[in-house]
């Protein structure tokens, strides 16, 4: 399983990467291994406001259609639309093509809220016991 | 049978240009020995047995009083007066019971579910994998025929029928030399398993009912779609109510739907038209073949095909057009010419 040690991350699986006043955000590697193929992404548009914990986008595989929260809250400054065409990409590299959107942080505080690498190593072995 | 081996798409896509091997020795089998003149087999089937020569299978159903789908069922004829029946796991017990209580003249009516496995070879090289194993003759086999054949000791059954539109094989082993064959075929490196997840893709990709899903016993064979599976021509247990819902006209009819995006219609999505709710969706996935979701569910209006409907659940709205079936088109199943 892989998890980056930059990165922070949430009970539902997905991962944010806070650069200064901004941050990337996505589904994790075990996140897109329990979905299997994904076939399609409903992404966040540019402009639209998130909540952290409160639904940002979806994402479908051959099996399920499953809500993504934000690990933040914030703007949305922009989506990565290479997942349009091409969802697999999230199959693929879940931290780096795959990423889903960028945002400008409300409030760096809410990061306090948020796993680091080690702590979600734990949560996700835990879940699997 | 898992949901997935290596991936539902890498799965799906390799039965679609190679051979697939699935593991369906969850599913019923019954040996009749029955005369059609001496018993009252015809009725309890709406497949035409009198007109079936022997080495044929055919598709059909065991209706209900109502017209419902007790389950929909192949027939081989393997002898005049001798018969397997091969049904759907989950219904297999219920079938039997019925079969034993509305039976009479049958010489013998044996549930060998227990103990016949089934083994299904589907994909464009699936012949090509069995020439090796049991010789030329599995080419001469047409589709919806069967023949017996020499395999790991054994004498046994292979049609060429499947459920998901490309050429390919079932093969009905016992149980106990399941294992056996399941090695043999996948050492071939043309072959590789599918799980549930695929086998679910490949038959909504051709338009095929899941028993369960899509029909039940409380879907007629007119509503889903599937008269044609019917032979009008005799009595069999259902054959009034589905005359009446004939002359009658207003019913549900099952529709196939291709979506205009990459997003999948799901199981109970409502189907809105014109701003009405018409129905709910029964099958739905995104189509590995297509690039596109696809579906299929009941509505009370006419539609006509080419027509526009849009499929919903909460904040999902998906748009979509109706079309018939099979969504896909370039299936290997019926290729008359196996080289």
């Amino acid at each position: 399983m892989n998890i980056p040690e930059n990165l922070l991350y949430t009970k539902d699986h997905e991962w944010a990467k806070i650069e200064g006043d901004k941050a990337t955000i996505g589904i994790t590697d075990f996140a897109q291994h329990s979905l299997g193929d994904i076939t399609f992404i409903d992404l966040p548009k540019p402009g639209a406001k998130v909540e952290q914990s409160k639904w940002c986008a979806t994402v479908e595989s051959v099996k399920a259609a499953s809500d993504v929260y934000a690990p933040l809250s914030g703007e949305v400054l922009k989506a990565n639309t290479e997942l349009t065409n091409h969802p697999e990409l999230v199959n693929k590299s879940a931290y780096d093509a795959g990423w889903f959107a960028v945002i400008k942080i409300a409030d760096l505080e809410e990061k306090n809220k948020l796993m680091n690498s080690v702590q979600y190593k734990e949560y996700v072995q835990g879940l699997s016991k | 049978m898992p949901i997935q081996y290596s991936g539902i798409i890498e799965e799906h896509n390799w039965v679609r240009k190679y051979a697939g091997l699935f593991d369906i020795c969850h599913m019923g089998e019954f040996m009749v020995q029955a005369d059609l003149a001496k018993s009252n087999f015809g009725n309890l089937v709406t497949i035409n047995l009198e007109g079936m020569p022997k080495g044929v299978c055919r598709y059909g159903f065991m209706l209900n009083e109502q017209g419902g789908i007790i389950d929909d069922l192949l027939v081989y004829r393997i002898d005049k007066a001798e018969w397997m029946v091969v049904v759907n796991a989950a219904t297999s017990d219920g079938d039997f019971a019925h079969l034993k209580k509305h039976f009479t003249g049958a010489r013998s009516l044996e549930n060998v579910s227990q103990t016949l496995g089934k083994l299904d070879l589907q994909g464009p090289l699936s012949a090509d994998v069995l020439e090796s194993l049991v010789g030329a003759d599995i080419k001469n086999l047409k589709y919806y025929t069967f023949s017996y054949f020499n395999l790991l000791g054994e004498k046994i059954i292979i049609s060429r029928t499947g459920y998901t539109g490309e050429l390919g094989y079932e093969l009905y082993m016992p149980n106990d030399k399941i294992p056996q064959l399941w090695d043999k075929l996948l050492s071939d490196k043309r072959v590789k398993p599918i799980g549930l997840g695929a086998r679910d893709t490949l038959r909504l990709e051709m338009g095929y009912s899941l028993y369960g899903q899509d029909i039940d016993k409380n879907t007629t064979p007119l509503e889903a779609g599937l008269g044609n599976f019917i032979d009008w021509n005799k009595e069999f247990i259902g054959k009034s109510s589905l005359l009446k819902q004939k002359q009658n006209g207003a019913f549900r009819r099952m529709i196939c739907f291709l979506a205009d995006s990459r997003r999948s219609p799901r199981h109970n999505y409502r189907i809105i038209y014109k701003d009405r709710d018409i129905g709910s969706v029964t099958s739905g996935s995104f189509s590995p073949s297509l690039g596109a979701g696809i579906g299929m569910g009941y509505v009370k209006d006419q539609i006509t095909l080419g027509e526009q409907v849009t499929l919903s659940e909460s904040s999902i709205s998906i748009n979509a057009k109706v079309t018939h079936k099979p969504f896909y088109k370039n299936g290997s199943a019926k290729s008359g010419e196996i080289k």
